[in-house]
């Protein structure tokens, strides 16, 4: 426990003193943040609550891209080794790692929603206790993923090809830069697989539609299970040594860790129950209401929105 | 051997089909500084990650301070501390905080104040380990192999790529050591290395112990002899240059003959009188004193370096 908590000042401390955290962690969020805030939302306060979610949501998950690369430098340069001749566990390099990462997140998510509320007059900025709960399961669970995708990566090179093969799809198709509701019917379809989909929809769920987390359970186990079980094939694949390669055939755990979701989006594509929140809050969006922010997931059918100027209509 | 700390009886690893280690034994005793001097590729770094539980053996027994590698890796973590071969810190942490942050992982510990002063790295306490020159570096890699008050110390080739005089500092830093009765295990490709550092040396090679013994006993194994290099015009006709009077041995190593006599004048004379009959020339000659090198000739028919 010592150990973890030296670690993860350490972590801490190395990444405020590199000038790539602070652009990746704190420039980038933000410039997301004012890009779906001011732009795609043009500053209704409905609508960038609506993108609250989206916004948040890559926050969070690009905590995966930072942890994967760091992971493999102290690999490459022969840092790990040092570590490992100390009495300094695979655990305890991993945990620190996520849990620096998780605190270094929480900042960033707190302007992001302080902007919110100053500078576009979001009033309800939705269950906070939900946020909360979404946010740490959703840098955990990323955070693992890029344990992974470092564990099963030989060099930088291979690293940086699998997090754009994975991250690609994650965002374009989870709802955090489109909104899924606006997605065709077998991109929504393909969707309810990705690990993505649960945050963005779930963040979604709690800042726009301010629900509690009784009605995120879905997402949340679905995002608990899932941390669970990459972090478990991270400490597994975990290699102190840079020279101790890992086989091609390695890199297909990363696929096995996404089967939580993969039985999960086959029930989802039954069932629907989180495609149907999502179109019901996409669809209240131009639903003429008070600056009160909906609290209902019972959809009004009939309405295609018009208060994003580049939708069309798709469904 | 009951107060040996480290026992090794025929270690074997291999990576894939090569034989990295085929069969090293040694043991080394409390307050000793045990060296392995061997080339490039010999088993010792190997060898040492195996007694630092670093990697796996393949075969054979191990123990350090009484524990199993394998076995019992993180007890044995507390007792060991080691300056390692490729191995670097984060670029943007200090060297106290380094000191402090592994210092923080270990049931004992030294005070890291005490160490900085000791390794005379008190003016760079708040500097970066990339802004580190190599000699500092190192500096702090001994000091951090300390900071556990270890029961041994692993030194894996403690002056490798450092500018003579830096490598001086070092020697300084391991014979105090030696004076305080800490008992080192260190792997050199340097003779004078292991010649002024260590009690005993075993050479390497190849996978394996070939000799084992005090660098003055090894010596005196190989005749105790001087060593005559020379560069002829013409090959040498086999084994003639064995037979002249003075010389004990000769033996051709890379284009040169390399000759060992317990009386290097009469050596001299006879080879010069040999070269002459037989129409050849003297290009070059060198006179070297004992040392390690020759027993390293001797037992492989090779040089140690290049």
């Amino acid at each position: 426990m010592r150990n973890f908590v030296s670690l993860t000042r350490m972590r801490i401390q190395l990444a405020l003193r590199n000038r790539m955290f602070f652009f990746f962690s704190v420039i980038f969020p933000l410039g997301m943040f004012f890009l779906y805030a001011g732009i795609f939302a043009k500053g209704n306060p409905r609508v960038v609550s609506f993108f609250l979610g989206p916004v948040i949501a890559l926050n969070v998950m690009g905590s995966f891209w930072g942890l994967s690369a760091m992971l493999v430098t102290f690999r490459e340069q022969g840092i790990l080794r040092r570590f490992h001749v100390s009495p300094v566990t695979a655990t305890d390099m991993l945990a620190s790692s996520i849990f620096a990462n998780y605190l270094l997140t929480l900042p960033t998510v707190f302007i992001e929603l302080l902007f919110a509320r100053l500078i576009f007059h979001v009033t309800n900025l939705g269950d906070l206790v939900s946020l909360f709960v979404l946010v740490t399961v959703g840098t955990v669970s990323f955070a693992s993923l890029g344990l992974v995708v470092a564990s099963v990566t030989n060099t930088m090179q291979e690293t940086q090809v699998l997090n754009q093969l994975i991250w690609l799809p994650l965002i374009f198709l989870s709802g955090a830069t489109l909104p899924i509701a606006y997605l065709p019917k077998v991109a929504q379809s393909v969707a309810v697989f990705l690990p993505a989909t649960y945050l963005v929809t779930g963040l979604q769920g709690a800042m726009y539609s301010s629900f509690p987390v009784w009605k995120l359970l879905t997402q949340i186990l679905a995002l608990a299970l899932w941390t669970i079980l990459t972090f478990f094939v991270a400490a597994q694949l975990f290699r102190w040594e840079p020279e101790s390669k890992i086989p091609r055939s390695a890199k297909l755990w990363v696929l096995a860790t996404a089967l939580p979701f993969f039985l999960l989006g086959v029930w989802e594509n039954k069932n629907g129950q989180i495609l149907a929140q999502a179109q019901a809050a996409y669809r209240s969006l131009d639903r003429p209401s008070t600056s009160e922010q909906p609290k209902s997931d019972s959809p009004s059918m009939g309405n295609l929105p018009k208060s994003k100027k580049d939708s069309q209509p798709q469904q | 051997m009951p107060d040996a700390v480290l026992q090794v009886d025929n270690l074997v690893k291999h990576y894939g089909d090569v034989q990295a280690v085929r069969g090293v034994s040694f043991s080394v005793n409390e307050g000793e500084v045990f060296g392995l001097l061997g080339p490039n590729g010999a088993g010792k770094t190997t060898t040492v990650e195996i007694l630092e539980g670093l990697r796996n053996p393949d075969g054979g027994y191990v123990r350090v301070c009484g524990f199993d590698p394998q076995v019992s890796a993180r007890e044995l973590k507390h007792e060991i501390g080691a300056s390692l071969q490729s191995t670097s810190l984060p670029d943007k942490l200090r060297v106290m905080e380094a000191l402090r942050l592994f210092a923080g992982f270990y049931k004992r510990h030294r005070d890291p104040e005490e160490l900085l002063k000791r390794f005379g790295l008190e003016e760079k306490r708040n500097t970066y380990y990339s802004k580190l020159s190599g000699g500092q570096k190192q500096r702090l890699a001994l000091a951090m192999a300390l900071v556990n008050n270890p029961r041994v110390l692993f030194f894996d080739e403690p002056t490798a790529g450092l500018d003579p005089q830096v490598r001086r500092e070092i020697y300084d830093i391991i014979e105090e050591l030696r004076r305080e009765k800490k008992t080192i295990l260190m792997t050199t490709h340097y003779i004078e290395e292991a010649e002024r550092l260590c009690d005993r040396v075993a050479i390497v090679d190849h996978g394996k112990v070939i000799v084992c013994g005090s660098p003055r006993e090894l010596k005196q194994r190989s005749g105790g002899n001087t060593r005559i290099e020379v560069k002829l015009a013409k090959p040498a006709t086999n084994g003639t240059l064995k037979n002249l009077e003075g010389v004990t041995d000769a033996r051709e190593v890379d284009g040169t003959y390399v000759l060992h006599t317990q009386r290097p004048p009469q050596a001299i004379v006879s080879l010069v009188k040999h070269l002459e009959a037989e129409g050849n020339e003297l290009i070059s000659l060198e006179i070297a004193t004992p040392s390690l090198e020759d027993v390293f000739i001797e037992m492989t028919g090779r040089r140690l370096r290049d």
